[in-house]
């Protein structure tokens, strides 16, 4: 229990920070970029759920981050609808077709899904490239709104984005935490360990896997309609495969199928990319090698890494403690022996 | 009729080139049942490599290309030591992320070194012959008539030498070789050189009709695993063939249908013989 508290006094520690951050810095551009990473987070969330917990690499993930974002756009510029409720149906569109897609590309298995996935996210990036007359083309889709008001709440500076897109991170946390300590969740662990097991139990695999993926389109959709409403301008860039390739790395870095790994690998990656501006285009000639690094030689990342640590100093605390309590029971026997060695004598 | 016949011959040469990276990509699948996600980045390396070395170095066209075969299946045997050989026995998830890994490294470097610029490259083959009525540059025909070579070459590879023989044993069952002493190791890097030599031979006889420039593998590779899947993963000839189809369903695509969006085409296919077919279409049974 004692680990659970120092779990829960970390929680607060950090949203304590997080909710004083704009406080505390007050620098514009920090700012603006924390946001950034947060609405990367929720995205990585997304496809934490699907690649850490199930165990299925979708490579269509970047497109529909972009579809969730162009449609946030396209409903609020040229169809005009109010801003809330262009944000709920972009979330609702992208999910249905994130169904549509699950149904026909869970059907393939491991390689062929990669394939496939990786297909259809470059699809969805010609299409956006190339569909001028709805998307803007390469020339890009400007003139997206920012958060409409909810009664009180006005959203038109950037410290109220930040908290808006805090909010958001917080909710999709919440959900996945919960997801993943429930039976849901334990299920999909269950697919990722070995789908002809989970079979096997009884389990629904074909159900689980898409609703699975639903939840992580739906996830990253999120992101995406965050991403538009924040920026307010689009490019078909947002859906090219080096966005997912982005968040790959955010992910293994942080630690894939856990439940820290996508603030810990965002931030750390944000931050570096930050220090390391002066590379800007070549970045991936780090990135690249330290994302073949780790899967080689540490492929559980940090927060992963740092589980697995204190797990295992758990288990050698506990294996000394049973020794010592064996060899005070021995003690205690032998003891007994003896006495009774007293009496027959 | 002429338009078709010389869309068709278009479709010839895009299908050749597509064939012969499709052809190593389908090896190094057969082979260690990993799809190469960083074969584009192999591609793309064997344009700049052949362009530096006709450039900086001035060698002849020619001999440039054996250059960039020998070097970019080196840098392939460097990446089957350092990267897929320390993850033969981690889980699938793990070689495709670190595939991935390789490529943006590559891309990154290539940007690095030669830059983000489009450069074309020069060939002694740009005159323009007319057979028939049809126009068509040497450099052209020369795809389509290497292509034919090499597969031929490789054919006779795979059937007369041991070494061949020990590559088609190894992807037929990988323990089964093992066991009759063949050195899967030794097959496995031989595997990789091949599979680099063949898309640095691909790219230097595609660029100087297309373009060198860090993301032109992107599409290419794509294309091919579109291509293996088509001619179902691991084969030899289902490669060839998927990708003089998928050329020619391109070519006549791009005049037919719409030039815009025949990019698409091979994606759509893909799409659509895994929606029907979700092994691939001639999927080997029970592995």
């Amino acid at each position: 229990m004692a680990a659970f508290e120092k779990r829960r006094l970390w929680l607060a520690v950090l949203a304590a920070l997080a909710l004083a951050f704009p406080l505390l810095v007050t620098n514009g551009y920090y700012l603006h970029m924390m946001t950034i990473s947060f609405i990367w987070m929720i995205a990585v969330y997304g496809l934490n759920l699907f690649a850490g917990y199930t165990g299925y690499l979708s490579l269509a993930h970047a497109g529909f981050f972009a579809i969730g974002a162009y449609t946030l756009g396209i409903l609020t510029v040229k169809v005009g609808l109010p801003f809330w409720g262009a944000f709920v149906l972009s979330a609702i569109f992208t999910s249905l077709l994130g169904l549509v897609i699950g149904l026909v590309a869970l059907r393939t298995k491991e390689h062929f899904f990669a394939i496939y996935t990786l297909c259809v996210g470059y699809i969805i990036y010609l299409v956006i490239d190339k569909w001028d007359s709805l998307t803007g083309g390469v020339r890009g889709f400007i003139g997206i709104p920012a958060p409409a008001d909810i009664g009180p709440l006005s959203f038109q500076t950037p410290v109220a984005q930040y908290y808006l897109v805090l909010f958001f991170l917080c909710a999709v946390m919440f959900v996945m935490y919960r997801l993943v300590y429930s039976l849901t969740g334990r299920t999909y662990i269950a697919i990722r360990n070995s789908e002809e097991l989970a079979l096997t139990l009884g389990i629904s695999t074909m159900k689980n896997k898409l609703t699975s993926f639903v939840l992580s389109v739906f996830f990253t959709s999120l992101a995406g309609a965050l991403y538009a409403s924040f920026i307010r301008f689009l490019g078909p860039d947002i859906a090219y495969v080096t966005v997912m390739f982005d968040f790959l790395t955010y992910l293994l870095v942080g630690g894939i199928g856990t439940l820290a790994g996508p603030v810990v690998g965002t931030l750390l990656i944000t931050f570096l990319s930050q220090q390391l501006q002066f590379l800007q285009d070549y970045r991936m000639l780090i990135f690249g090698p330290v994302l073949t690094l780790l899967i080689i030689f540490y492929p559980h990342g940090i927060a992963g890494g740092f589980i697995r640590l204190s797990a295992k100093r758990k288990e050698t605390r506990r294996l000394q403690e049973e020794a010592k309590q064996t060899a005070a029971e021995l003690a205690v026997s032998r003891q007994g022996r003896s006495e009774r060695h007293v009496e027959e004598g | 009729m002429e338009l078709f016949i010389q869309q068709l011959l278009n479709g010839l040469t895009v299908g050749s080139v597509y064939s012969l990276v499709a052809l190593g990509l389908t090896l190094v699948y057969g082979i260690l049942h990993i799809p190469n996600f960083a074969h584009g980045a192999l591609y793309m390396m064997g344009g700049y490599v052949t362009l530096t070395a006709m450039t900086k170095a001035g060698l002849p066209y020619g001999l440039a290309i054996v250059v960039s075969m020998v070097a970019v299946g080196l840098l392939g045997v460097l990446m089957e030591r350092l990267v897929f050989y320390p993850l033969r026995d981690a889980p699938p998830l793990h070689d495709k992320i670190a595939a991935i890994g390789i490529l943006l490294f590559l891309e990154a470097f290539a940007q690095f070194i030669w830059g983000a610029d489009y450069q074309t490259m020069p060939t002694p083959y740009g005159n323009v012959v007319t057979v028939f009525g049809l126009t068509l540059t040497i450099q052209r025909i020369l795809i389509i008539a290497s292509t034919v070579v090499i597969m031929i070459l490789l054919y006779l590879f795979l059937k007369k030498t041991f070494i061949g023989a020990s590559i088609i044993a190894m992807a037929q069952n990988r323990e089964g070789a093992n066991l009759v002493g063949i050195n899967t190791n030794k097959v496995a890097m031989m595997t990789f050189l091949l599979s680099g030599g063949l898309a640095a031979l691909a790219a230097s006889l595609a660029s100087p009709i297309n373009l060198v420039f860090p993301g032109m593998g992107h599409l290419v590779i794509l294309k091919a695993f579109v291509i293996i899947i088509l001619g179902g993963m691991g084969s030899i000839p289902g490669a060839i063939v998927g990708g003089y189809i998928l050329g020619f369903s391109e070519s006549l695509g791009a005049t037919y249908v719409s030039n815009d969006y025949k990019d698409i085409i091979a994606f759509a296919i893909l799409v659509i013989i895994l929606t029907v077919k979700p092994n691939g279409l001639f999927a080997k049974e029970g592995h």
